[in-house]
């Protein structure tokens, strides 16, 4: 290849007490070149991001831009370079308008006032370019995720860019957003940006990028083009382990009918009846607003029900709040593990046993040898990576963090366990490791209902498969007539 | 498996115990009467007062809570027990009441918070004012005198040299410490302050714990309450007032964190001593009242500045 890099790392190491981020990894991009950038959590992509936007700075090596020894780089002299980057939390101001937030801190001006005008008619054009239909006056909180996530795309496209760098952008998208997202890449892409694309999907890497660089415990592994790889032996070259069987099963045999849900109806969903069998793995698949979360939540009575019942085992449940739930033996583990799943201010072995303090106490006082051990037995049963348990569980990676939560409700012995998104932004060897933990518990004669957006995912650790769509169950297929295709139809069932 | 900090010396740890010290040194060269054991003893009344409203206040913060009312709650429930005292009610009687006059404001601040869903400080903001009101309402505005003799001992008795009121702070600390540390009860208020929405999806009933914690630093106010009117032997209308002040000052100087989720007991303790030894080392210099106000506001400016900027480098 003859071409120039735009942007060259060479022998980049950043060390942390104790822990070597980045290990001499030397890597170019290209412009008009999308460049995916894979690799399990710890891996170091964040460092690497990190580094190249300035926030901070290498501990050996040297950063080229444009042919020039980039030296003291910071966030403003990156963003002056051209180096933008996207990140997976929203840094959007929600109560100010879209045009607003694209050009905050840098408002046109007439005299000593804001040239709302001129702002509003420069974010139109900008939203117009990415082919993204949005309002410049709409508030940002009234946007779903996926837009605002396009409005923080604009945001960063509103100055001079040749570097764009994406992180994780597909996580909170719907189908529809993400086909938004493809064309916006595309067009950067064709514009002579280089882009580079982190991603936990393979699919997606498949579909939009050109390149795939991996990156293993701080190592640089490998640079392919995508034409030239496979999703296996890009996964092989991230964990560096065969992973035979993505979606592992295992013999079990499907008991009684456990849970019966009949017309649950809340101000999101109407009339939503099913039951699952003890032993049975039930997904739940749809977009995002369907009312999957929704249905999860009223079942555990973390939302009010406006109507309907709830029996296990035949016998009517009475619920009006989590605490009710987890008496009759109903488990839910929330999607979003930092703000509803954990205790970010606390060790893993108070995440780990939280819920089940009371058990391990007499009259209110806890006995902390009973509770050392139990939390040790987990920890060594679900293979949390932890050094102690006294560590915070937020120095914790997201695979470990999840384990500690499934640790945490496997103690409490519900016969119904609600998995809300287990996987999302977790490993490749973590997945596994939930999927097998899954299995376990449906073999041992639990009832579990799994939610998740990624179909594949779904499909392949699913006994049967409900769909839903605003707010109601569109559909149902079982595990032998399953297709992709087949939920998508159900799925975007309009009414 | 080992505790992996602790071993660097963290700043706001020490800080406060090496500005102790050396406050200490100075109140006791530049005055005469601050180093001796009748003031040490003197300083250990007044901080009984603070020390055993800064569990309490404790707990609240800890959930991510605070609570204003504390100073009137000391006010309105020691007016109540001076009043039925000096009208001849047996001090048992009298003490129980004015206990469970304090149990029930807490009953009506968690009331306001969980079901009016009015933000704590606000609510015992107002549960503060209509208090004081409630106070120069039931006492005309004049103090109460006539005490019963016996009932001294409470704010005035020592065992050896050992202030009474000393020795119940130290137990009421022993109680907060036991909860904190070795109950499901301190389980759950960490819990609570660190992400409520995660503590109610964990099976904690969040409204009740909310009740418990507002009942007990109402109690815990009116015990304190009981031991002022019995150290200045009167009931006062002032009593309590501004208190709620110096009792959070404390908490913070000891590293309890003003969002919520973070903080030891065991800390709070050399905040409540700190607190204890300016206001004191200050009287003794002949500071006046007004300066005293000056520094004290600094002192609550600084402590919070330390813990945020603490939690700033930690993330």
């Amino acid at each position: 290849m003859e071409k120039k890099p735009i942007l060259e790392l060479k022998e980049i190491t950043k060390r942390y007490p104790g822990v070597v981020a980045l290990d001499q990894v030397s890597i170019s991009f290209y412009s008009g070149e999308v460049h995916a950038i894979v690799g399990e959590n710890g891996a170091g992509k964040s460092t690497l991001i990190k580094i190249m936007t300035g926030a901070i700075s290498p501990t050996e090596g040297k950063m080229f831009f444009e042919g020039k020894e980039v030296i003291d780089n910071s966030p403003q002299k990156a963003i002056e370079m051209g180096i933008t980057a996207v990140y997976q939390e929203l840094n959007l101001l929600k109560y100010l308008t879209v045009a607003e937030n694209i050009y905050y801190n840098r408002f046109p001006k007439k005299g000593p006032f804001i040239d709302y005008q001129k702002m509003k008619k420069d974010a139109g054009e900008v939203l117009e370019h990415l082919g993204v239909v949005i309002d410049p006056a709409e508030l940002v909180k009234n946007l779903t995720v996926g837009y605002q996530q396009l409005v923080e795309i604009a945001k960063s496209l509103s100055r001079t860019v040749k570097v764009i760098i994406m992180d994780e952008p597909s996580a909170p998208l719907t189908n529809n957003e993400l086909k938004y997202l493809f064309d916006i890449v595309k067009k950067l892409k064709d514009e002579g940006l280089a882009v580079l694309y982190i991603s936990h999907r393979m699919e997606e890497i498949f579909q939009i990028c050109d390149k795939v660089s991996v990156f293993r415990d701080g190592h640089y592994i490998s640079t392919k083009a995508v034409v030239d790889t496979t999703k296996d032996e890009l996964i092989k070259e991230m964990v560096n382990r065969e992973i035979s069987d993505t979606y592992p099963q295992v013999e079990k045999e499907l008991g009684e009918v456990s849970l019966e849900v009949k017309g649950v109806t809340t101000s999101l969903l109407k009339n939503i009846s099913f039951s699952v069998r003890r032993g049975e793995r039930l997904g739940i698949a749809g977009l995002v607003g369907a009312g999957r979360t929704e249905t999860a939540r009223a079942i555990f009575g973390a939302d009010r029900m406006e109507k309907g019942e709830i029996y296990l085992n035949g016998k009517l449940l009475h619920i009006t709040s989590p605490a009710d739930a987890i008496k009759e033996g109903i488990a839910y583990l929330p999607e979003d593990r930092k703000q509803l799943g954990l205790f970010l201010n606390m060790s893993v072995k108070d995440n780990l046993l939280f819920s089940y303090y009371p058990e391990l106490a007499q009259s209110g006082l806890i006995n902390n040898k009973n509770a050392t051990e139990v939390c040790d037995q987990q920890v060594v049963t679900l293979k949390v990576k932890t050094p102690t348990r006294e560590q915070l569980i937020s120095h914790l990676s997201g695979g470990n963090q999840q384990k500690v939560i499934v640790a945490k409700w496997m103690l409490m012995d519900c016969d119904v366990i609600i998995f809300d998104e287990p996987t999302r932004g977790i490993d490749v060897g973590a997945k596994q490791e939930i999927y097998q933990l899954i299995n376990m518990l449906a073999k041992e004669g639990k009832t579990i209902i799994v939610i998740s957006s990624e179909l594949q995912e779904l499909m392949g650790i699913s006994d049967r498969i409900l769909v839903m769509a605003e707010g109601r169950i569109t559909g149902e297929v079982d595990r032998d007539t399953m297709t992709q295709k087949k939920i998508l139809e159900l799925a975007s069932v309009e009414r | 498996m080992k505790k992996e900090q602790g071993k660097k010396v963290n700043w706001g740890d020490m800080g406060i115990i090496l500005t102790l010290i050396a406050m200490i040194i100075f109140f006791s060269v530049v005055t005469k009467s601050f180093l001796s054991a009748k003031n040490f003893a003197n300083i250990a009344r007044q901080i009984s007062i603070t020390g055993i409203c800064s569990v309490g206040m404790t707990m609240v913060i800890l959930t991510g809570g605070i609570d204003l009312s504390i100073g009137s709650v000391i006010g309105f429930t020691s007016a109540v027990a001076a009043l039925m005292m000096s009208n001849g009610q047996p001090i048992i009687l009298a003490s129980v009441v004015s206990l469970a006059l304090g149990v029930i404001i807490g009953v009506i601040n968690a009331t306001c918070i969980n079901y009016l869903q009015i933000p704590a400080m606000i609510a015992t903001l107002g549960t503060q004012i209509s208090l004081r009101g409630a106070v120069y309402l039931v006492t005309g505005g004049m103090p109460v005198y006539g005490l019963p003799e016996s009932f001294k001992v409470l704010g005035q008795g020592s065992v050896g040299i050992i202030p009474i009121s000393m020795i119940i702070m130290v137990i009421v600390f022993i109680i907060g410490y036991i909860i904190l540390n070795k109950m499901v009860f301190g389980r759950k208020i960490y819990g609570i302050g660190g992400n409520a929405e995660t503590a109610r999806l964990s099976g904690v009933n969040v409204k009740k714990e909310i009740y418990k914690i507002y009942m007990l630093v109402g109690f815990f106010g009116s015990l304190a309450g009981l031991i002022l009117m019995s150290r200045v032997n009167s009931g006062q209308p002032s009593a309590g007032d501004g208190y709620e002040m110096d009792i959070i000052t404390a908490v913070v100087l000891g590293g309890v964190s003003v969002s919520g989720g973070e903080g030891k007991i065991t800390k709070v303790i050399i905040g409540v001593i700190f607190m204890g030894v300016l206001a004191n080392g200050m009287m003794m210099m002949n500071i006046n009242e007004y300066w005293q106000r000056v520094v004290k506001g600094l002192v609550l400016l600084a402590a919070v500045a330390v813990d945020i900027r603490t939690k700033n480098k930690a993330s």
